[in-house]
Order: structure tokens, then sequence, then C-alpha cells
């Protein structure tokens, strides 16, 4: 019986992108349509009952989010989809921006009818510069169409979607950094309270949420919320887009309902992953982009969803999986991750930059076998400081991975400090500079 | 069309046709760096930029020093980015890496005295799933290896002629 | 979250309750029960940016550790400021800072005044567990006001708050990500070659000693052990009323007399005030007003006494160089009096006068400089040193400030009116010219020489008055954002006004760039009593009856405006608006 399932997949592949004719005959804008004949409050319910966990990273329940932001007063609102997908190893957005952009835009024009918000934006990353064009070419159709711009489906409901471009950091990924640099500033992430809902884009009350989340919810409209929820488990519904890369036979995107599969299916199952290519061991496995913990094969029959994982110190974060084979040194995998977070740490606090930094220089110690006992304290401190006082998402899960690694794998440390990691004998990489 | 370095007109007109005002501001800087022969924004091409859409010389600069996709100091005629985040790594990017090196004679962060390629380092463009990837311009390249990688190379070369 | 500043909220702070009304910080809330917690970057003037995050606290409601200076009691649950979390993740902070840090503070400039030395003490700093990643960075000097010494920044942000947010220059700026994260000009430009208008707002507020002043006291030192030079002093307004806070004086404390004792121990052959110069700038001034008044000159005229704003005329707004009064600073015009007038007058030859001026200003520095600063034939006033410096000066020769006597000013040069003294104050210059310009006009004395219309701390103010059918309509601004708003009315041609006085600092000279560390807004309201006061108790309270002024004109100047007084007194401005 097949693991898989398509929900948010269906159209993909199947039509032409920016065709209004396709979509809706694939049974495009039935939701929107749906919609403008219920009330707000309605569909905010159903989005509660779906129990949809925001598909960004940050798994924030939606249908919370919106309630939020409906109790609060101030004109105008603005919708905001978040398309910077920077999170390694995720590339689910791109699936959808690509292959079914119009179930985007209905999503985002339902969230605007609710709010009565006349003017969303999605800020897509500046390297998806093809994806923009086609984008753009998608908005221009649903326009002419009639499913957006004035005048929507002639309802006198005028809802405008505007295409923002970055230009390179993973940091305006974080909803107030992106909101800053759509203001055409840096995107430095904002101080905290007062919150985006109250003061968010231009200082308006703002919505912001994922690609995948916006796709959702056109499905939620349709089927209802409850029967969307039971497509997963009791506190998380749907469907989620996961992205494996790494050392598996099958690269690639997949869709799966929530709960519907473990880790062992997805990295092995032929549906999935395929197994291990070469004849090689898994060792590990990166579940959520960098900011997320590091798996290991005695967790593999977990169930794929929030609590299950939660239970085990992991997580679905964005919904990617790297896997890693036993020709991979765990430490150089950290010393990789520490890397991607030093360089794309904004730089303004403290914890975030000096920590990072920091941690790069002992993770590179201990890949060139330096390390000794004290930096075990080094890294505790480190850990401890960035989660805790990081001004930031991206400072205070910088440590993830490296705590489930000591957590599970303390040995690997070990063995560089005594200078007899198997893999790194094997291989040895020299004349490996710092970053920085 | 790539010139050596842009007028103050050319700069007004791209201002214009990305859309005129600040929200379309890092989609106006990208434009002007990839008409720069040398792929990077100078200094009276900023003052242009910081005059029209009325901000300050100061805040314009951190822009563009914040902003990987821009760069404040000429480079190469084509920039060799490659992909030196994990998914990548663990498809063994860093031998890849280490060829490009050996093939273009420059460091990561140099140019080559031709000025024609820059190798530079990039963050992850969401192509994990064709790893280890390089990109050129807008071009994502996946699935390599050492010819494949040469004959890109060599296309480019033939190109600049 | 709903603030309402009428409703009280109750929190537990170390397990005592505090009620303080909605919207208060945790910060502040703490200090209404005695406690104070730490912070690098915040500032009670600026905003709040929450880089360092050293004010952390535990708050019940949250598994993370909460910034104290934006974070509000409406959302908090009970406070913990001093648990081991806390101390564990501040320590760890502060050797994080300090891991990237140079560690000379025996040859700092701010040994013994610098917030992160007296934090790392306060904390029981006595080693670092993290290796030391300083490198070194060449200084910015190349310039006659300030230095730069970007490798001892912390990027707290403070500077960057004060330059664009307060004073709206937008000379320096943030820059880069990650380790890169700097604070720079545009184009990595030295200070000369940015929109820096040397006002100093950004050293009056760095925590550390990656800002300062050119330390010329050296130079002062060697003048006055040099016996072929004279060497005579001047000091502003504004540095009667603060250098007492630099010995432990309370903030605002009028320290005069000791202070001209103080000069007078270190050497200098006569101690000369500035609030002279004042009064005869005022007498300048005040004419040139009702000149242009009356033959149809440049309207609005603004006072030219305070150099940052000069600089910022030139570079940002040369269109209304014509508006800027030709008068000199009341520092530059004792220059040239005392090169001139009193030098011929005591028989000393030009060339071996030395003055110096002691400022609350960094921006003089680059004032006295000016090639055209030399109506004497010699650079009028050779060294500025600010309160900061001479506070140096005096705790070099040992002396004991608060022990010292109270003296008098030398004549014939330090004699100053009440308007003098309160030139010292934004809002100060306003009023003194009234009270000449009243009687000039009318003919009698004004019925009251308080002119409270030109007090307090709003950014801009207005008044109105009717002199015998002459309309004055006046308006008084400090800090440069404000003044920008006046110059864009001007530009719009939408000012009505006659006589607009601007100075560069926020709060007048009281708030300069070169007062001593630590000003705040609270602590310039101080000051500013202190020049108020020092104006009550002054018997002359006028700038024309300063018996001084009217003798250096009966003798020397002839009328004000006369042709003597235009090559001594008047200057002239350029464009610099290419930078």
């Amino acid at each position: 019986m097949s693991k898989t399932m398509q929900l948010l997949t269906a159209r993909c592949g199947k039509i032409r992108p920016d065709s209004v004719a396709d979509y809706i005959a694939h049974g495009g804008f039935s939701a929107l349509k749906k919609a403008m004949n219920m009330d707000p409050m309605e569909i905010i319910h159903e989005v509660i009952d779906a129990k949809l966990l925001g598909r960004g990273g940050a798994s924030y329940p939606a249908g919370k989010k919106w309630k939020q932001l409906y109790e609060i007063e101030g004109t105008p609102k603005y919708i905001v989809c978040n398309a910077d997908e920077g999170e390694p190893g995720t590339f689910k957005d791109k699936v959808l921006l690509e292959k079914d952009p119009l179930s985007i835009l209905e999503g985002m024009a339902i969230a605007g009818y609710v709010f009565q918000s006349h003017d969303g934006y999605i800020y897509i990353r500046g390297e998806y510069r093809e994806i923009q064009k086609l984008f753009q070419a998608a908005i221009d159709s649903a326009v002419r169409a009639n499913y957006l711009g004035k005048d929507i489906m002639g309802s006198g409901f005028e809802f405008n979607v505007h295409i923002v471009s970055g230009a390179g950091a993973y940091i305006c990924g974080e909803n107030s950094g992106l909101l800053n640099s759509i203001e055409a500033q840096t995107g430095r992430p904002r101080v905290k309270p007062p919150h985006l809902a109250e003061v968010g884009l231009y200082s308006k009350p703002t919505l912001v949420n994922n690609v995948e989340s916006f796709a959702c919810v056109p499905q939620i409209l349709n089927m209802g919320g409850k029967a969307f929820q039971e497509l997963g488990v009791e506190d998380s519904g749907g469907t989620k887009l996961i992205c494996l890369s790494g050392n598996v036979n099958h690269r690639g995107t997949f869709e799966v309902p929530i709960g519907g599969v473990t880790l062992r299916d997805i990295i092995f199952d032929p549906e999935f992953g395929g197994g291990i290519p070469d004849g090689k061991e898994l060792k590990a496995y990166h579940l959520g982009g960098q900011s997320g913990p590091i798996g290991f094969p005695e967790q593999l029959d977990t169930r794929y969803d929030h609590t299950s994982l939660k239970k085990q110190g992991l997580s679905i974060g964005s919904g990617a999986v790297v896997v890693l084979d036993d020709t991979v040194c765990i430490i150089d995998y950290l010393k990789k991750v520490s890397e991607f977070f030093l360089h794309e740490s904004c730089g303004k606090c403290v914890p975030c930059r000096e920590g990072n930094r920091q941690l790069y220089m002992i993770l590179h110690k201990f890949a060139n076998g330096l390390a000794t006992e004290k930096d075990f304290e080094r890294m505790e401190r480190l850990s401890f400081t960035m989660a805790t006082a990081s001004s930031c998402g991206l400072g205070q899960s910088a440590t993830a991975a490296l705590d489930s690694c000591l957590l599970h794998r303390r040995e690997e440390f070990q063995a560089h400090i005594d200078g007899i990691c198997p893999v790194c004998l094997n291989s040895r990489k020299y004349g490996d500079q710092y970053a920085y | 069309m790539a010139t050596e370095t842009l007028s103050r007109e050319r700069v007004l007109e791209i201002i214009e046709e990305c859309g005129g005002d600040k929200e379309h501001l890092l989609s106006i800087l990208i434009e002007i760096q990839r008409e720069c022969r040398r792929n990077y924004i100078n200094e009276a091409s900023a003052r242009v930029v910081a005059e029209k859409l009325d901000i300050p010389l100061v805040k314009l600069y951190d822009i563009l020093t914040f902003y990987a996709m821009l760069e404040t100091k000429p480079r190469g005629r084509y920039i060799i980015e490659v992909c030196n985040n994990a998914p990548c790594y663990v498809s063994k990017s860093h031998v890849m890496a280490k060829f490009l090196r050996k093939e273009l004679g420059i460091n990561f962060g140099e140019t080559t005295p031709d000025g024609l390629f820059s190798l530079q380092y990039m963050p992850c463009v969401g192509a994990c799933n064709i790893g280890p990837v390089i990109k050129i311009g807008d071009k994502v390249y996946g699935n390599l290896n050492e010819d494949r990688i040469r004959k890109i190379l060599n296309e480019l070369r033939e190109n600049a002629q | 979250m709903h603030i309402d500043p009428n409703k009280m909220v109750t929190i537990k702070i170390d397990g005592i309750p505090v009620t303080v009304p909605s919207g208060t910080t945790i910060m502040e809330a703490a200090r209404t029960i005695g406690v104070k917690i730490p912070s690098l970057c915040h500032h009670p003037d600026l905003g709040v940016r929450a880089f360092c995050r050293v004010c952390l606290v535990e708050d019940s409601w949250s598994r993370r550790l909460k910034t104290a200076c934006n974070n509000l009691v409406d959302e908090a649950g009970d406070i913990t400021t001093n648990s081991p979390k806390v101390r564990k993740a501040r320590k760890t902070i502060l050797e994080l800072i300090l891991a990237n840090h140079p560690q000379d503070c025996l040859h700092c400039e701010r040994n013994g005044k610098c917030e992160l030395q007296t934090l790392a003490a306060e904390y029981n700093i006595r080693g670092n567990i993290f290796d030391q990643v300083w490198k070194p960075v060449p200084r910015d000097m190349n310039n006659p006001a300030l230095v730069r010494d970007m490798g001892k920044c912390i990027r707290c942000g403070r500077c960057v708050e004060a330059c664009q947010a307060i004073q709206t220059t937008n000379a320096i700026g943030y820059s880069g990500r990650s380790v890169d994260f700097r604070i720079t000009t545009a184009f990595e430009k030295p200070f000369s070659e940015s929109p820096c208008v040397y006002c100093g707002q950004c050293v009056s507020v760095c925590p550390v000693g990656a800002l300062y002043e050119k330390d010329d006291t050296q130079r002062v030192w060697d003048a006055l052990d040099d016996p072929n030079k004279v060497v005579v002093v001047q000091t502003a307004p504004a540095v009667r009323v603060a250098i007492g806070e630099e010995f432990g004086m309370e903030r605002g404390a009028i320290a005069t007399g000791k202070m001209v004792s103080a000069l007078r121990r270190l050497g200098f052959d006569k101690v000369f005030d500035t609030d002279f110069s004042a009064d005869l700038t005022i007498m300048e001034e005040g004419h040139e007003l009702l000149d242009r008044i009356k033959n149809g000159g440049t309207l609005p005229m603004i006072t030219s006494c305070s150099p940052g704003w000069v600089n910022f005329v030139e570079k940002t707004y040369p269109d209304l160089l014509p508006n800027v009064s030709s008068c000199k600073s009341p520092q530059q015009m004792f220059g040239a009096i005392a090169k001139t007038y009193y030098a011929d007058k005591m028989g000393i030859p030009r060339d071996k006068m030395f003055v110096v001026s002691i400022m609350p200003c960094i921006a003089k520095k680059y004032e006295c400089q000016r090639p055209e600063m030399n109506a004497s034939g010699y650079q009028d006033v050779d060294v500025v040193l600010t309160t900061r410096e001479l506070a140096k000066m005096i705790r070099m020769a040992g002396l004991d400030f608060g022990f010292l006597p109270e003296e008098e000013f030398d004549h014939p040069l330090g004699l100053g009116s009440g308007a003098g003294a309160i030139f010292g104050t934004s809002g100060g210059v306003m009023e003194a010219a009234i009270r000449t310009v009243y009687e000039v006009v009318t003919g009698r004395e004004p019925e009251s020489l308080d002119f409270t219309a030109c007090r307090g701390h709003e950014g801009i103010k207005e008044a109105q008055l009717d002199l015998d059918g002459t309309p004055i309509k006046v308006a008084i601004t400090s800090g440069l954002k404000n003044a920008r708003v006046l110059m864009e009315k001007i530009r719009a041609g939408e000012a009505d006004y006659q006589f607009i006085e601007v100075m560069c600092c926020p709060g007048g000279c009281v708030g300069g760039g070169g007062q001593p560390f630590r000003t705040t807004a609270a602590i310039r309201e101080h000051r500013m009593d202190g020049l108020y006061q020092v104006d009550k108790n002054q018997p002359i309270r006028q700038s024309h009856k300063n018996p001084d002024i009217q003798t250096l004109y009966s003798e020397f100047l002839g009328q004000p405006n006369s042709h003597l007084a235009h090559e001594l007194l008047h200057t002239s401005y350029q464009d610099r608006s290419k930078h």
C-alpha cells in the first residue's frame, strides 16, 4: 500500500503552472469561491480544527496565529508569504512555487479575505530568479481571470499580490527580518516585543506564513478542517512535504501524511529514500534543516509527526531530511553546520555572533585533533548561553544539532580528542583553514 | 548587456524598470550588479540609488554589505559559486571545490588574472537533490563530475570571446 | 498587548511585589526596588536595540532568559534578576565580548571610566574560558576633532542611534553580517570624508574607548611650560555646571569659582570667560538682525555659534548659508579680541599670545583651526580642550577640586552678564538676544528679563514678541533632527520667523559632545537649571549693560557691525556638500 499521499502535489507536473484554466480544471479556486461565502471567523475555525502547524520550520499553530491577528485592531492588515526557503536541505517550497503557484495565491487570497487585507506580499529569495518571473506570470494570469486584483469574481473584494526579491540572506527567512527586508532595510530581525501580529509590515498588523502553509489553506476549505486533521494525527493535521538529500538513493521531494510513516520508511522504503547507496551504512540523519536535531539509527522507528518526534528530542522543522552514511565524520558535519550559522548570523547580538565564532573554532579543533577536555565545558556554556540569550531563532537553535550529538554520540568527540576517529583516519582532510 | 561601469542615466533607467520604489530595492541592486561587467556595485551607482530612493548613503552601504548576493568590490565576469553547506558537503562538494581550485588556479575569494572567473562559496540554493551544486549567474548545475565542469568552463570561455 | 499608562501592573521581582504603570520595562521596574540590572547597549535617551544581551533576567513565564531593557511588565511573570542561570549567561556573554576586545586597559583613553571595564570588575571576571580572537584595526585620526578606534568597538550601536536617529547626520551606520558586523561610515571612508559634523554625540554615548576626542592636553602643557608664551584661557558657560560632576559634585552644580582657581593653579596667565564674548556676540548679532529686518536682508536669520550646526549647514543645506548669521562664535570672537585688543593693550606681541578654550564641545576643535579664523594674523584660538580634558589636567596636577577656593575671573575679558551665561543651554542665545534687542528697538527695559517662552525642553519652541510695532517671531531648536524640520520649512518658504536659534546638540551645549560621560537628558536638565541660576545670581543680566563690553566698543571697536568689528568678529562660510 502506498505510504505517500498526493494532496499538495496533486497538480504538480500535470498542469501548466501559470494557467488558470488548467488550475481550475484540477479543482483550483473552488476553495476561494467557498471562502468568500463564509464568515471570516468560520474560516478561522476550519484552520484551527485542521490542526495545521506552520510548515516553515517553527511549527506554530496556524489557526492560533490567524485568530490572534483577527482579534487585533488596525488597518490595513498585510498578508505576507515567506518564500525565502534558505534552510539547507529544504527545497519543497521551490516545488510548489514552480509547479503549482496558483495554489499559494489562492491560499493568500483566502487569508486576504479573512483579514480584509488588500495587499499581499510574497518574499521570494533572490537566488530563485527564474521562479520570480514564473510566479509573476501566474499572478498576471490570475488577475486577468479575475481571481486576483480588483473585484475578485465580481465580489468587489480587492486583493493584490506583490513579489519582493531577497538578495542572499538566510536570516531574511526569520519573519521580522523578512519584513525589514521588504521595507528596504537589512534583514536583521526586530526587537520583540512588539510582536509582528501587532506591529508588522510598515508597522501594521501582519500575517506571515510559509508557502506550504498557504498551499494547505485551499485544501482545508475544500475538505473541511476536520477531514484535513484526520489525514494526520490528533495534534497535527494534513500532509507534509519532505525533502531527502545526502547519502540516500532517491533524493527529492515527497509528500507524506503526518504520522503516516516512520523515519525508517522515509530513509529506507523504496517509495521514498530507498536506502543508502554503495552498500554503506546509515550513520545519522539531520532533521528539519540546519537548526534541527540529528537523529540516529536507534531512533528510526519513531513516527514522523510533531509530538512523536519531540518525545525523542527530534523535530519535523522544515521537512528536510539529510542522510549521512558512515563515510561522514560527525564532527566534520557539525563543523559544516556551525560554519553555516556563523556565516548567516546577522551579527547584532553577542551570544550568536561571538558564540557561533567560538563554537566554530572549537569544532575546528576537534576536527583536527587539537581539542581538550576543557572544550566540552566551553561547548556546554556556549550552547546554554546561545539557546537562552540569543535575540532570535537563529542563535537560539544554532546548537540543536550539536546538543543532540553530545547527548547520543559523545564518544565521537572523545575519539577526536584521543585521535582515533576511524572516518578521519581513513580520509584525512588537511589544509582546511578557519572560515573566519 | 554587461558594461564596465554604468552611467547615471542607465542606473536611473534600471530603477524605473525594476519598479521604481523602495520595495524593489534589492531587485534594483541585483540588476545594476548584473549589468556591470565586473559584477559589483560601485560607489557612484550606489549614490544615484541613494539619492533617487531617498535612502541615506550609509544605510544603503549597510544593505550592500549585508546581503550575500551584493558585492561592492569588482570581481570576474563569471562568478562560479560553489555550495558548501551540509547537504552538498555530504554529497562530496569538497572534492569538487578542490578540483575547481586546481582547474582555475585560484583560491576561493579570488579572481583569475584574465578577469574571467571568480570563485566563491555560496549557501544552499535548494538544489540539494542534485548536489553537489554550483551556480554561475542564474543557472544552477548539479550532478557534476570533472568532465561536466570542464565543459561548462570552456563554453563560458568561448562565450566571452 | 494593550498598554495603558493609566493602568497599574503588579509583578514580583526577586520575590518583592512591584507596582508600576503599564508599559514600564522590567529594567525600569527593577530600579524602583533598588536593583540595577546591568547593560552595555542600553541608554535612557536612545531607542532600544537589545544587542548586548547583558541585561538578561529569568521570567517564570518563559523558558528562555529575557532582556530587561525591552520586555515590559505587562508580559512578565515572576522575575529573578540574579539566579544561577542569569549569572552563568551573563558571565559567558561578558567573556565572549572580552574575547574579542583588546586587553590594554592600562593604556586606554577610558581607563577608569569604561562601562565594560566596570562591568567586568563588578562581575568578578578573573580569566576567560574562550580563546582571544581580537585583531587590531587602524584608527581613523585624520581630522582635528575625533578619533575612531574600531578595534575597541563592542557593537553596542549607541553611536549609530545618536548619529542616525537623534542627529540624522547619518555619518555612521551598521555594516556587514556575522563577525564582520561592524559600525562604519559609507564605503569605509574616514570621518573627514563623511557627512560627520564632529558634534561628538557618538563620543558622548560610547561605553568604551572606541570613540573619543583628540587629546590636546599635551599641547596645553607645552604652552604653559613655555616661558615665552602668554597663555590665556576662556571657559564656555556650559563647562562651569558640568566640571564639578567629574569630581563627585552634584549634577549641574555651579563650580565656577573652583574652576577658575584650578585654571590658575595649572599655570594660565589669565583666566577669562567666554561669557564675555557671548555678550559681544549678542551685540554684533542683535544689530545684524535688526539691520536685516530694516533693510530687507535674508530672513529668517539663524544663529552661528554652534560649529557642529555650521558644519551641518555647509554640508547639507548650503543653499541656506545666506540665512546664517555672519557672526563668529563667542569662542572665536574671544580669540580675535584676545590677540588684538588685549595683546596690543598689554603690550604683548601677538605671536606670543596662546589662547586656550575650555569647551563642552568637540566640534570647536575643528572650528578653531578653520583657515579663516585668523583675524589677528595668527590662529585666533590655538587649542580647544573639552570639559573632560580639563578634568584630566586637573587630576594630573594633583589638585583636589572640591578643596579649592572660590576665585574670580580676570579683567578685562572675564566679566560676563547673565545673558552670556545662558548661552550654554538651548533657548539661551535667543533669550539673551531678546534682552538686548528689546531695549535697542523700544528704548525701554523689558518688564521682565526672564523670557520663559525660550526655556524648556521641547524639540522646537516658538515665541512671538511685539517690539513697538516690530513683530519678532522666533524659533528655537536643538539637535539636528529638529533643525532639519526648520530647514525644510525655510526651503519650502513656510518659515515666517525673523530669528532662529539652532544648537547642534540636544538641549544645547550643556549636552555637548565634550561634557562628562554618561550625560543623559535628566542630567542636562540639572545643568540647564544651574545656568539659569548663574544668570539669576549675576548683577548684570543684559549683554549691552556689561561695562567691559561697553569699554571694548568705546576704546576699540567703535560701533556694533563697524568695519573693524566686521574684520575681526564676522566670518563667511563654504558649500561643503560634496563629500
